[in-house]
């Protein structure tokens, strides 16, 4: 199975990406922002082939777009972005606006419908590099706003009156969080990554309590998922993104009933 | 007694209309002031009138600088989920470092006001499952970890039944005269302000008078 490169690519990347995903997943989860990120990966699709109809690269439009949108929910405040109302009427606009703007491109439509469902097996080396320099930055700047960030990602409340750099620190955050998407899902995908930002850093919640303990189980349980999933998929020759979706359901619910039978 | 913050003159508004009118008073360190007054007369308004204005207006002064503030707001929604331990959710308080990791120092502070605060016991608690009462005690010790020089209670007692609270306001009591900070409290229970109040703020009219309690009473 290893010998082939796009294989090892694979697994290469699932390990970035799961650095990635119990890095941000565990912030995402306790911003309560799950929501956004899934309307991230929407707006990113429309950033797509916004590109495509300029005829600049997808990648261009796609960060343009999701910063975009980072700037205006980090400096309106996170309570609209978590409305529900404005959840939807966000996704389906910018879905809409996708659709529009691949009609009028026409021809090359297929690149941007791939960044709904991307492939995780078709990745190249070119995306590795990309994928570990992103990790690499994100590492870094989530390390300089640390204590800021969860401060005000673990208690808003609190923060939004005894810290002074919220809104600065919500945009750095959520700017983070576009740059992850839009590079992430053109690779695999923005469900897969939509499902690897969340559900893992929501099943480590009920076994880890503090930050660094959350991190490191939300990074093993999308680690577990993606090998496992690749494995799976090329044993059996079925899509991957099913296996990962349900190795990661499995292990919320195996969190959910710990949490429920096994801790008073 | 060191002066803390001055109001002088301030009017309070609520988006176009005006809750308070003119309100003039001080605070003095190591005493415990009380705001209180009906639902709705812009208690908690005047407290983010006043914050908001920290070094921007002429009617607020602050003695002190912004991060010395403690301000422990009235709701926070912690869900039965939440996964944060106690003592980790207290460490949030820490702003004034940039390290990204707890240093000696300020893992012993964190448990010096554990100690204080009586949590010791729950330290490994994850937040969501502290009930109540103790989840008021978990935001008090965050608010204190820092060291402020003023420390805002907004309805922290609201929920919370009669002996919860006088342990609660003993508590602040004691760490009041033990640091040396000030303390506005805003609160409902006319119990608690006659037993640790030294002032009293009442808001009624769109007028704030400032009277002694221990005077009224003696």
């Amino acid at each position: 199975m290893l010998s082939y490169p796009f294989m090892q690519y694979a697994f290469i990347a699932s390990f970035f990406i799961s650095v990635l995903c119990g890095l941000m997943g565990v912030f995402v989860v306790a911003r309560k922002t799950a929501f956004f990120t899934h309307t991230l990966s929407e707006i990113s699709f429309s950033g797509a082939s916004f590109g495509v109809f300029l005829g600049t690269s997808p990648i261009l439009g796609m960060l343009i777009f999701t910063i975009l949108s980072s700037f205006m929910v980090g400096s309106v405040g996170s309570r609209l972005s978590r409305r529900e109302s404005s959840i939807s009427v966000f996704s389906v606009f910018f879905i809409g606006l996708g659709v529009l703007f691949l009609a009028l491109a026409d021809g090359q439509s297929s690149y941007a419908t791939n960044i709904l469902f991307g492939s995780i097996v078709g990745i190249s080396f070119s995306n590795i590099v990309v994928l570990v320099s992103l990790s690499i930055a994100i590492l870094v700047i989530t390390t300089l706003i640390y204590r800021k960030l969860k401060y005000n990602s673990f208690d808003s409340v609190g923060a939004s009156f005894n810290s002074r750099s919220n809104t600065i620190v919500s945009i750095i955050f959520l700017v983070l969080l576009a740059c992850t998407v839009s590079v992430t899902a053109q690779i695999v995908g923005s469900l897969l990554i939509f499902a690897l930002l969340t559900i893992p850093a929501s099943s480590a919640k009920y076994f880890a309590h503090t930050i660094a303990g959350m991190t490191l189980l939300s990074f093993t349980f999308s680690l577990i998922g993606t090998w496992v999933g690749l494995y799976l998929s090329y044993i059996t020759n079925l899509p991957v993104s099913f296996f990962i979706a349900a190795i990661e359901t499995l292990i919320y619910l195996i969190a959910v009933i710990w949490d429920k039978f096994f801790v008073n | 007694m060191k002066k803390i913050l001055k109001v002088s003159n301030l009017d309070v508004k609520l988006k176009e209309r005006t809750l308070i009118e003119r309100l003039s008073f001080d605070i003095n360190s190591g005493t415990l002031t009380c705001i209180t007054g009906e639902n709705g007369v812009g208690k908690t308004t005047m407290i983010k009138t006043i914050l908001k204005n920290f070094k921007k207006d002429n009617h607020v002064k602050f003695y002190i600088k912004r991060n010395q503030v403690q301000y422990v707001p009235q709701l926070r929604n912690i869900d039965d989920d939440y996964p944060l331990m106690v003592k980790d959710f207290i460490g949030l308080g820490l702003q004034k470092s940039l390290l990204p990791w707890i240093s000696k120092k300020e893992k012993n502070a964190i448990n010096n006001v554990m100690k204080e605060t009586n949590l010791l016991h729950l330290a490994k608690t994850p937040l969501g499952k502290a009930s109540g009462g103790e989840q008021q005690r978990v935001f008090l010790a965050q608010a204190l970890v820092s060291n402020p020089k003023l420390l805002i209670l907004d309805e922290s007692t609201a929920s919370m039944d009669k002996d919860a609270k006088v342990e609660l306001l003993r508590l602040v009591k004691n760490i009041t005269v033990k640091t040396d900070t000030a303390v506005i409290f805003i609160t409902h229970d006319p119990l608690l302000v006659q037993k640790f109040g030294d002032y009293d703020l009442e808001i009624k009219n769109k007028q704030g008078t400032l009277k002694s309690v221990k005077g009224v009473n003696n």
